[in-house]
């Protein structure tokens, strides 16, 4: 059983839908990783995925064009973090209990308009894989990374995109003194305001993509509720990851190649409950966070609204 | 006069703020090209039309209430309970298991050991959070939420396998489903409709919570580590303690929620491998009640009412006008952000009702002081 495990085809198979995945976390967690470096938790995400598979499903099944889906997943994202942003930011509102709202309203929302505009699941022919001449050829490495749909590819240069913007850019600089003492940031006359607006409606833009990354790449299919927590996994792997792009990266990543272990287990047919399969991403999730999140430190000012003193 | 009505306009912003998620929920309406106030009509009816639907409203509402007092215990002790669903279902499991052992035990001792057990099922899985939280720094949110996707998973398994009706282990079908609890052991009911005991034991613990927060030293400590842990620090409250002990208390009320679905409505466990198909969502919608109760236990009794009477009534929408019964739970979460929205005007007021006793009792001015001190010499 186990030597069946460690074939190199299997080893390969584990690896490459480890990596696809691990998309919709990497989005949604890169997203989540800017509003809270800026000192906003946006417990909502999941609702932003819901509604982004939704809008990318029904527009691609609707027009054909997988490109206008994505476009709708995001701009259905963005709308919901500008709402996050006004509640949170001008009206002050508690982040994570607003958060729980958003995620009601996006849960139902997605399931209202699937059954008022489709009522039946039915598939698209999502985006396909693409082959790199050259790089696809290596052997077991083309398998892995270079076999994969352009939603996984964008999420590659997501990484080292969003580590260069928090950390060699101005604009990185604003957000994370946002986060750490808005008060200073404020009086070096840094909007706080307009900055918190900016990485919420990025993060919901990205929860947008992360949906759409799984009904038009991943599963090809819209159902009610179908993120089932990804969204909330995709808030502690910003945790998990000390608020960090690379160390999201990694958490995603253990995240997703557990999940895929776990279905290959399950398709070689050795004998694990399936159940408690399942679970174990979920138990090594919370392991790893009693593990390092005593050792690392939040934003100073995560979940603290910013007020003027007068 | 003036902060007597504004404490009045404090108790109904969040009717004020259901109010604008249902009109929201009207606009919406008018774009699914449904008439609202026959959809809103069809929703009244549902939930309190008749005898039946208002005991119907009520079942609906028990579980919202037990899981809403146990959020209002921990959202004052700061702790943010996101955890309800997967409580529900450990406590429904430990419940269930008490019932399926015990079968030649009298009814009244199953019963009362199973609405323990659960209790002590949600503690468990309340505590470990709880634990995480205070020595290990593992924010509370991210934990719930990871610990009812283990419990879902715990529940399937062990549906399927260990505590699989017995029954149905021989059939083809294999449904994943407990043997169902013999008679004795069911919640009396308020016949001929399926109004159970678990409601009314829901209304006493509302009071028994109201008197733990506000007349124990426990209750006290807990409100006092939400309101300022250093302070509490400095006062000698063990705050780790407290923090475990509101998410502990937290998950064993929405594990006993669990248990009284079994025990009072479904007499068996079922799953169709989600959380929601067991809670009902009761989790999450528990704490929508308890915020709409300004997280005060008895508020929370008419707030849960409230909530439960939504649930029911968008059955009977989806049946009349055709409108799917997640509306409700779009209004749900509607009805969240707009409540905690509107929070800023209370905060405001209460600066200004402050900012104005201060004024009253401003210092006194020199040539006041002046005078004190001469008259004092005297």
């Amino acid at each position: 059983m186990i030597t069946e495990l460690l074939s190199t085809t299997v080893l390969i198979g584990i690896l490459a839908s480890g990596i696809r995945l691990a998309t919709p976390y990497l989005y949604a967690a890169i997203g989540e990783t800017f509003g809270q470096k800026s000192g906003v938790l946006n417990l909502g995400v999941e609702g932003q995925m819901l509604l982004g598979c939704f809008a990318a499903f029904y527009v691609a099944l609707t027009t054909g064009n997988l490109w206008l889906g994505l476009l709708a997943a995001m701009i259905v994202g963005a709308a919901m973090g500008l709402a996050m942003a006004f509640v949170t930011v001008n009206l002050r509102a508690q982040q994570g209990i607003s958060g729980i709202g958003f995620y009601l309203f996006g849960l139902g929302m997605s399931d209202l308009l699937f059954q008022r505009l489709m009522g039946t699941v039915e598939t698209v022919k999502g985006f396909q894989r693409i082959y790199i001449p050259g790089l696809s050829d290596i052997p077991g490495i083309g398998e892995i990374f270079f076999n994969q749909n352009i939603l996984v590819y964008g999420a590659y240069l997501l990484v080292p995109l969003a580590w260069f913007v928090l950390n060699k850019t101005t604009l990185g600089l604003k957000i994370r003194a946002v986060g750490e003492n808005p008060d200073a940031a404020d009086s070096l006359g840094v909007s706080v305001a307009r900055v918190r607006y900016f990485t919420i409606i990025l993060g919901g833009t990205l929860s947008g993509i992360a949906g759409a990354s799984l009904s038009i790449a991943l599963l090809n299919v819209f159902q009610q509720n179908m993120t089932s927590g990804l969204g909330f996994i995709a808030v502690a792997l910003v945790y998990f990851g000390a608020w960090k792009p690379v160390g999201v990266l990694g958490g995603a990543l253990l995240f997703s190649m557990v999940n895929s272990l776990q279905l290959w287990i399950q398709v070689l047919g050795i004998p694990v409950p399936s159940d408690i399969a399942v679970m174990m991403p979920y138990v090594l999730t919370i392991l790893v966070l009693v593990a390092t999140v005593s050792r690392v430190r939040a934003p100073s000012a995560l979940t603290k609204p910013f007020e003027r003193d007068d | 006069m003036r902060s007597r009505l504004s404490t009045l306009f404090d108790a109904l912003l969040p009717v004020l703020a259901t109010l604008a998620a249902l009109a929201v929920g009207a606009v919406m309406l008018l774009l699914l090209k449904v008439n609202p106030v026959e959809a809103y009509g069809a929703l009244w009816k549902g939930a309190f039309g008749s005898t039946n639907a208002f005991a119907e409203t009520l079942v609906k509402a028990t579980p919202l209430l037990l899981v809403a007092l146990g959020i209002c215990i921990s959202f004052r002790g700061d702790v943010i309970n996101i955890g309800g669903e997967g409580q529900m279902i450990i406590g429904a499991i430990m419940a269930t298991w008490i019932g399926l052992i015990f079968t030649d035990a009298p009814g009244w001792l199953v019963i009362t050991l199973a609405l323990l057990a659960g209790f002590l099922g949600g503690a468990i899985w309340g505590g470990i959070p709880g634990v995480l939280k205070a020595y290990f720094n593992v924010n509370e949110i991210l934990s719930t939420v990871m610990m009812n996707a283990i419990a879902v998973q715990l529940m399937n398994f062990l549906l399927r396998g260990p505590m699989i009706d017995p029954s149905q282990a021989e059939l083809a079908s294999k449904i994943p489903q407990t043997a169902r609890l013999i008679d004795e052991f069911h919640l009396a009911r308020l016949a001929p409709t399926r109004l159970h005991l678990g409601a009314l034991i829901a209304v006493i613990l509302a009071v028994l919570v109201y008197i733990l927060l506000w007349r124990t030293t426990l209750g006290y400590r807990i409100r006092a580590v939400g309101q300022n842990p250093s302070a509490s620090r400095y006062a000698g409250i063990k705050v780790p303690r407290y923090m475990v002990l509101a998410l502990l208390l937290s998950g064993a009320f929405a594990g006993l929620a669990g248990a009284v679905q079994v025990y009072g409505v479904n007499y068996r466990m079922i799953t169709d491998g989600s959380a929601s198909g067991f809670t009902g969502s009761a989790g999450f919608n528990g704490i929508v009640a308890a915020l709409f109760g300004q997280l005060h236990p008895l508020w929370s009794i008419p707030a849960s009412i409230l909530f439960g009477a939504l649930l029911v009534g968008a059955n009977s929408m989806q049946r009349v006008v055709q409108v799917p019964s997640a509306l409700i739970t779009v209004l749900n979460g509607l009805v969240v952000v707009f409540v905690v929205s509107s929070e800023i005007w209370r905060v405001r007021r209460q600066r200004r009702r402050l900012a104005a006793a201060k004024e009253d009792e401003a210092p006194p001015t020199p040539d006041q002081a002046k005078v004190q001190t001469e008259e004092a010499g005297q």
